[in-house]
């Protein structure tokens, strides 16, 4: 009973390390010059607009500093909303407001904030506080997502979402991310967010994972995690498999909710998606990655790329 | 393809750093370990003299210019109020040293250092005719008969040059010829006489006139040896015990002509005084660096001042690759990618403790106060700008209470970076917010760790010798760099990071 995995256990099991994943696959099959297109939310949104990709609803952006004084009136017919800076990373600066009150906006965690608050958080949004380079940056409003009733009750808070690793337009692995307690409701698995590796074949349960150790049920809600079953599981991958065509980015993470209504929507992508993946999994990464480099040709469809993947036996 | 050129720059990297480093060892001297010391000699002649009055005066020393096995690296003639020229005669330097009106007794001096190395030049060069007709001594005819007799008597009993010299100075010093010897050494001295013998014999000698080095002495005279031209090379003979290779312990001072020549003075007399010193391999390489081509390619060739920059900038590497390592290989996550070695630098100027607990006391209370400025709901700009200024405060008020206190604190936190405390407050501070107090404490201890690493390697006097000295030598760090820069094997916290995988 070893307190650390060894170099060779890792390799065995084909774990893709930090190095490995910098060196070969996102400097290799990323293209710098394509990174905006990911790394700016809203140009991601706009994109998938026009691709057809369906996302949730843009409200309004925050631009400028002296645009920040008519928030209160812009937000008025809103009930529901979040905001987001558009090149934020790893969830930081999301603030999501599920309700209005007499006493101001109602956070998911129930805390009440002032107006006050909101426009001093827009603010720091606007000057870059949350954005990748601290460039300055603009402030996105956008339809607060209606979580699935079937996935919710596993999650603590927050709307779950689904993580694909797409590597050259083909899906390969996936995750189910639930928020919890500890990650305030996000859904960030650094951010102590709860890890379910789905069977890529199946959309079944494999295996999940809550700070780098395995779970079995949600430390929260307390549901049992392993009879979790995915719907529209194809047409989730599709979904994914799409975002390639739209960005040509080899290795991307893409970030899938599932809205009560309105099915699957495109939240975000990600040009450099972490590795806790594959401990959700209990698989490495490594063996599906080598075999579709081996593809010379990439399918040029995403429901061929799909039917592709589904064929394989990987877990 | 690009495998193989990426190991090949890799490489050439590698070769080029020690290349370069290795010839500026060997040209300049500069020793790779710092306070190595090597012994020199320092002797001085003293001439000593009754000048007439009412005439100017002219001194010429013979003074020493390539010597066997030593190396001069100092020259230096102290004489007040004299006129002093360094001239060459008949391939012999000389110290002159001239003065319209000098009265009654005067003293100059010429100070040589210098240390046991290679001759710059070796001494294979033929006798030249000049000394053979200096050293031809007229005989008369008994005198002629006694040279044969003992010439024919040393050769009997020796086989080459080599073997006559000894066997000749063996004769003479062991009065076995009596009457020959005593004839020919009445009014002459004794080595000329040997050296004149040895020229009739058809051996190519000369007279080397130079000091017996032993510490501390002085009032000493030059002596006389014979040197012989055989197998390609001059070999130097003790005239009293008929040793040969006398060099280690042998100066040169000249050869041949005379060693004092006056005009406009009398009673003449130079005695040499020597003492032995230790003095550090870098004092010793200034000297060579001058001749050298690396002289244009030294920092030394700066001013102090910007000497002492750059003291500072040629650690940075190593930190940088300390950094790198610890990213790259082991996997610590740090709070901005090289703030770490610039607080490293600050440690430089601070020593380590004094540093880590300025750094921790002030991003602490910077923490504090900028977290209220978060309710003041400012620009990101100007909120770093306010924070700056709370840092200067801060920086202000320890040295102040230190001071009070009789700590030399002052100068312990001006050393940091502000711009970039400033901006750890920041990124911290969001930190916090975001991801809770532990990844706080993951990232600033990781930071710590990592400068303190940085801050061991770099204020090693071995290194800071090394790369001030031996620029150069970054091109090897540079090399890791790139190396470590494809590593694309497992980072040491990520057997915690998947220890999930160790039984499967």
């Amino acid at each position: 009973m070893a307190f650390l995995a060894t170099f060779n256990t890792l390799k065995k099991n084909g774990i893709l390390g930090m190095n490995e994943r910098n060196v070969n696959y996102i400097s290799k099959y990323n293209d710098r010059r394509l990174y905006p297109l990911v790394d700016d939310k809203l140009q991601t949104k706009l994109l998938a607009q026009k691709m057809g990709i369906s996302t949730p609803n843009l409200f309004f952006t925050i631009a400028h500093q002296h645009d920040v004084k008519e928030l209160s009136k812009k937000l008025e017919p809103l009930d529901a909303f979040v905001i987001k800076p558009s090149r934020g990373s790893g969830g930081k600066g999301i603030l999501v407001i599920k309700s209005k009150t007499k006493e101001g906006f109602v956070k998911t965690n129930d805390e009440i904030i002032t107006i006050e608050t909101i426009m001093r958080h827009v603010t720091n949004i606007l000057s870059g506080l949350y954005s990748l380079s601290s460039t300055p940056d603009v402030a996105i409003f956008e339809d607060l997502v209606i979580a699935n009733s079937v996935l919710k009750k596993y999650s603590y808070q927050g709307v779950p979402d689904i993580r694909i690793i797409v590597f050259r337009g083909y899906p390969i692995m996936a995750m189910l991310r639930l928020s919890t307690k500890s990650s305030d409701g996000k859904a960030n698995l650094h951010q102590g967010a709860v890890g379910v590796g789905i069977d890529i074949k199946s959309a079944k349960a494999i295996s999940a994972v809550q700070e780098q150790t395995r779970v079995y049920e949600h430390p929260d809600t307390k549901n049992s995690l392993d009879k979790i079953e995915l719907e529209n599981w194809i047409e989730l991958l599709e979904l994914s498999a799409k975002c390639y065509d739209m960005t040509k980015l080899g290795y991307l993470g893409v970030d899938i909710v599932l809205d009560e209504k309105r099915g699957p929507m495109l939240l975000e992508l990600n040009a450099r998606p972490g590795l806790s993946i594959q401990v959700a999994n209990s698989q490495g990464l490594l063996p599906r990655l080598q075999e579709i480099e081996k593809i010379e040709e990439i399918a040029p469809n995403a429901k061929e790329r799909v039917s592709f993947v589904l064929e394989k036996n990987w877990v | 393809m690009i495998k193989f050129s990426f190991y090949f720059i890799i490489l050439l990297h590698i070769g080029l750093g020690i290349f370069i480093a290795y010839q500026r060892h060997h040209q300049t001297q500069i020793p790779f370990l710092p306070g190595e010391e090597t012994k020199v000699w320092l002797i001085e002649a003293k001439v000593e003299f009754l000048a007439n009055p009412n005439t100017p005066t002219m001194i010429s020393l013979s003074v020493p210019s390539e010597v066997p096995n030593y190396k001069i690296f100092f020259e230096q003639s102290s004489s007040a109020g004299y006129g002093f020229n360094k001239v060459e005669e008949n391939g012999q330097k000389k110290a002159q040293w001239s003065i319209r009106e000098a009265t009654s007794k005067q003293t100059l001096y010429y100070k040589v250092q210098a240390a046991r190395g290679d001759s710059q030049q070796p001494p294979t060069q033929q006798i030249n005719t000049e000394d053979k007709k200096l050293s031809s001594l007229m005989w008369t005819k008994a005198e002629e008969l006694a040279i044969e007799d003992i010439l024919s008597e040393a050769k009997s009993r020796s086989s080459n040059d080599e073997t006559l010299t000894i066997e000749l100075i063996k004769l003479f010093a062991s009065k076995s010829m009596g009457e020959s010897s005593s004839l020919l050494l009445y009014n002459k001295d004794r080595v000329e006489v040997i050296n004149a013998i040895l020229n009739q014999a058809g051996v190519q000698s000369r007279i080397a006139m130079g000091l017996k080095l032993e510490d501390a002495r002085r009032n000493q005279s030059l002596i006389s040896m014979i040197e012989i031209y055989t197998n390609g090379k001059w070999v130097l003979f003790d005239t009293l015990s008929a040793e040969k290779n006398i060099e280690e312990n042998f100066f040169l001072w000249h050869r041949g002509n005379s060693l004092l020549d006056i005009s406009g003075a009398e009673d003449a007399k130079v005695t040499f005084s020597m003492i032995e010193q230790n003095i550090s391999n870098m004092e010793l390489a200034k000297v060579y660096y001058d001749k050298s081509i690396f002289r244009l390619f030294s920092i030394h060739s700066l001013p102090i001042e910007e000497q002492g920059i750059f003291k500072m900038l040629l650690l940075l590497p190593l930190g940088a690759l300390i950094t790198v390592f610890l990213r790259l290989i082991v996997g610590i996550k740090t709070s901005g990618t090289f703030m770490p070695v610039l607080i490293a630098m600050a440690f430089l100027q601070t020593s380590l403790l004094p540093g880590i607990t300025a750094f921790i006391v002030i991003v602490a209370m910077g923490l504090v106060i900028r977290n209220y400025l978060s309710y003041l709901n400012l620009l990101l700009v100007a909120r770093i700008a306010t924070t700056i200024v709370v840092v200067i405060f801060m920086m202000v008020t320890a040295s102040l209470i230190g001071y009070n206190l009789g700590f030399n604190t002052g100068m312990t936190v001006a050393a940091f970076p502000i711009i970039i405390l400033a901006w750890t407050i920041e990124r911290m501070s969001i930190l916090w917010e975001e991801e809770g107090a532990k990844e706080v404490f993951i990232q600033g201890g990781g930071s710590l760790f990592v400068a303190t690493l940085a801050y061991l390697a770099m204020q090693n006097s071995f290194v800071e010798h090394l790369t001030f000295n031996f620029p150069e030598l970054n091109f090897i760090l540079l090399s890791f760099m790139l190396f470590l820069g494809r590593y694309t094997g497992y980072r040491l916290l990520e057997l915690y990071r998947f220890r999930e995988f160790k039984g499967q």
